[in-house]
């Protein structure tokens, strides 16, 4: 019998290494974030060589304590989102070595910004449906078509695209994902303006764009399994994150109650209800953490990100109008600037009247809360799924609109 | 572990049929399911072995309540809990070694006797004065859970020192106890009058300050309802789905239509948040930090998603859900009267506030 491996104690010992020889204090967070990468640190889960040690999912949950504790940088978790947060999860499922060690590394460190391009203009709860083309010519793709509510896109790198390579097949079956390099001559990046004023999202098109082989994710036509993926690991990224108590705009709303100096007891209830039940989400995170053991985020993801869709729209409603007439004024005005994600801009504060004004993304975004109710449902309850009429049909035949 | 051994033997002992039937004799327990538990030696999982109990943590208390919660026994594990936590908190050794073994054998069944008013806890009217060797007891006390099938009560009562624990028998000299129709009639609710009821100087807990010892054991109750409250949740969930899966209209399933699918979607998520939240105070309510926290939350969180999640049900199952037949009314009056028991919801929210500092 081999000694069991005492996991927990390994990556302890990789954290006192990383936090003794890198001080967060004094060391540049690009520096900090190669050598967490290096040291394995990045996702403990993954293997060694690619940002892991090859132990338990379970212990990522130890890793972000002790590096908020030790107050290290982490927000490029949230800077570099849908390369960390999704990614990163797509490289470890699909990828090929290969493709893992070219893409994690400068991912990490926040070198090379990622998006994501699955909605378009026709395709948005129906992601299935998409139309844009991917044909191959020799050992490349050339991609034609249009991708929207592209976060990111005017600030990435890379893009995970998926396309449309076999018309002719039921939806589900003729896609094939791809990397793309958002520089390549043909990708043309337009903003687009939100309820904010800002443009965090943009709309994407393609015009002959080639894509080498070597940059297709898994088998021609098995783009759906990989969009599962990419899909799961954004409801986790989403709603899933595990947060310190009294974070994000709870915290808000409960300083705005404090300075409003107010003693309405039915306004402190109502805050006290709504403390408690982001608490119980908060809580409901962190049992999932534990219990979490293959690293790879089940259907129950989407009960996280239901419901912080939907208590986040609440608090930052119940915020603004906590504010009283001021709520009726909107400090940063409406400027129509496209969002800029260094450091200062992700740690930024928004006003609550703006985070109210959001948060109504929340419920559409990364799947609706309309179908995070059916994947719950269906999914991890086992309820029998609507009859679908285009399920067997091929694409090409399926009416669009 | 504990968690299947109890549920195995409640789904091999307690017919929901009996649970009916039950529910219509007032104050009723269900005999073979308490002898069974007690011969478990479930009644005495948190109270030390020196005093007859299993001596474990009241995390294992809290297994058997979600376990109970998922089949609404008409049961007085919490009035035992709420008593022997009074005692072990408030007696003194000798009252300690005398009064605990009872209990947990499950031979004596005992109750908390604290509440007078709809509303609140304080000032309570019932006035302890001495009286020769021991102390006269005179006032009212209502929504005594258990009260017509207990032996025995801690009774809550002003000393002109603050609040003061007492242990009285239920046959003593000048206490009355009356059953009131309860909403929920598998746990019936009673009056306990004490009309100048005279006990001995040994029946008051002299072991530490009375206040903070109600105020623990009323917290123990809170968490053992609040486990109550996230299996009994998770059983109308069950329940729901199952029927949803089942019932065939318009020639589907109804669970595929998504009026309904989303339906038990949010019930999932309110379940999901209840349970957290009852683990969550289970695991902390020794630690005096986060417990002031993590006990109101509980009450609060679980309260509202079990009445939700039981009324949710009810609309589910349609017609059926509204018959007497059906099990969905027993946890429907569960959920609802959970939710008023051991301090309103609005009163933990206030504590919850007052810990948070808003």
């Amino acid at each position: 019998m081999s000694e069991p491996r005492d996991e927990a104690g390994e990556v302890g010992r990789a954290l006192d290494t990383l936090l003794g020889t890198y001080p967060p204090g004094t060391t540049e967070p690009k520096e900090f974030w190669g050598a967490q990468f290096d040291a394995g640190l990045a996702w403990v889960d993954f293997p060694p060589g690619e940002g892991g040690l090859g132990v338990s999912p379970s212990l990522n949950e130890l890793v972000s304590r002790r590096l908020g504790d030790a107050d290290a940088p982490t927000w490029n978790r949230t800077a570099n989102i849908l390369g960390i947060g999704m990614g990163a999860g797509v490289l470890a499922a699909h990828g090929t070595r290969e493709q893992r060690r070219r893409w994690l590394r400068p991912m990490f460190t926040m070198e090379e910004i990622w998006c994501q391009m699955f909605s378009e203009p026709g395709a948005g709860s129906d992601v299935a449906s998409l139309a844009t083309r991917a044909v191959r010519d020799g050992d490349e793709w050339i991609v034609n078509g249009q991708k929207t509510w592209t976060t990111l896109a005017h600030l990435a790198t890379w893009g995970l695209l998926v396309t449309r390579t076999d018309p002719d097949q039921p939806k589900h079956r003729g896609m094939t994902y791809f990397v793309v390099d958002m520089r390549a001559e043909g990708v043309d990046v337009r903003p687009l303006h939100q309820i904010t004023g800002e443009a965090e999202f943009n709309e994407v098109f393609f015009d002959d764009v080639r894509i080498p082989d070597d940059q297709r994710i898994d088998d021609v036509g098995a783009g759906w399994r990989v969009v599962m993926t990419t899909l799961m690991n954004e409801r986790v990224a989403i709603g899933g994150r595990t947060v310190p108590r009294n974070s994000g705009m709870i915290g808000v709303a409960m300083e705005t109650w404090n300075e409003s100096g107010s003693g309405d007891v039915g306004t402190r209830r109502e805050l006290a209800r709504l403390w408690g039940e982001v608490e119980a989400m908060r809580l409901t995170t962190l049992r999932a953490a534990e219990n979490m053991r293959t690293g790879v985020p089940g259907p129950e993801g989407a009960t996280a990100k239901l419901a912080w869709a939907s208590l986040n729209k609440e608090v930052t409603s119940f915020t603004v109008s906590m504010l009283g007439l001021e709520g009726a004024l909107i400090p940063e005005g409406y400027t129509l600037e496209p969002t800029t994600y260094d450091t200062r801009e992700v740690e930024r504060v928004m006003s609550p009247q703006r985070a109210f004004l959001r948060a109504r993304a929340n419920s559409i975004e990364g799947g609706t809360s309309e179908i995070m109710r059916n994947i719950l449902g269906e999914r991890v309850l086992g309820l029998p799924g609507e009859p679908r009429v285009d399920k067997d049909l091929p694409w090409k035949d399926v009416p669009r609109g | 572990m504990l968690a299947d051994t109890v549920r195995s033997f409640l789904e091999a002992t307690v017919e929901m049929d009996s649970v009916r039937e039950a529910s219509l004799a007032r104050g009723a327990i269900h005999r073979p399911a308490w002898e069974g538990l007690a011969e478990l030696g479930v009644v005495g999982l948190h109270i030390p072995e020196a005093y007859g109990g299993a001596g474990y943590s009241f995390v294992e208390t809290a297994i058997v309540f979600e376990e109970l919660g998922r089949r609404v026994v008409p049961l007085p594990l919490l009035s035992c809990v709420l008593a022997s936590a009074a005692i072990l908190a408030a007696g003194t050794e000798s009252q300690k070694a005398r009064y605990l073994p009872p209990i947990a054998s499950g031979g004596c069944i005992a109750s908390l006797a604290v509440f007078e008013s709809a509303h609140d806890l304080s000032p309570l009217a019932t006035r302890a004065v001495p009286d020769g060797d021991g102390w006269r007891l005179s006032g009212t006390k209502r929504y005594v859970t258990d009260a017509s099938r207990a032996e025995a009560f801690v009774v809550a009562a002003t000393t002109g020192d603050g609040v003061g624990l007492f242990f009285v028998q239920a046959g003593a000299d000048g206490v009355t106890v009356t059953p009131t129709p309860s909403l929920d009639a598998t746990r019936p609710l009673g009056e306990v009058a004490l009309d100048g009821a005279l006990v001995s100087e040994d029946a008051y807990l002299g072991g530490a300050a009375n206040g903070e010892a109600l105020r623990s054991a009323l917290d123990a109750g809170v968490v053992a309802l609040a486990q109550e409250q996230a299996g009994g949740a998770q059983r109308c969930l069950e329940i729901s789905v199952e029927h949803a899966k089942s019932r065939f209209q318009f020639g589907r399933a109804i669970g595929s239509f998504q009026a309904v699918k989303h339906m038990c979607a949010d019930m999932l998520v309110a379940v999901e948040h209840a349970k957290s939240a009852a683990w969550h105070a289970a695991r902390t309510l020794e630690d005096p930090e986060e417990s002031p926290i993590a006990v109101p939350l509980a009450k609060s969180v679980c309260s509202d998603a079990y009445v939700y999640v039981a009324g949710e049900m009810i609309q589910i199952l349609g017609g059926l859900g509204f018959t007497w037949e059906h099990d969905a009314h027993l946890y429907f009056k569960r959920a609802k009267s959970n939710s008023l028991l051991l301090g309103s919801v609005d009163s933990h929210r206030d504590r919850l506030s007052d810990a948070i500092g808003i």
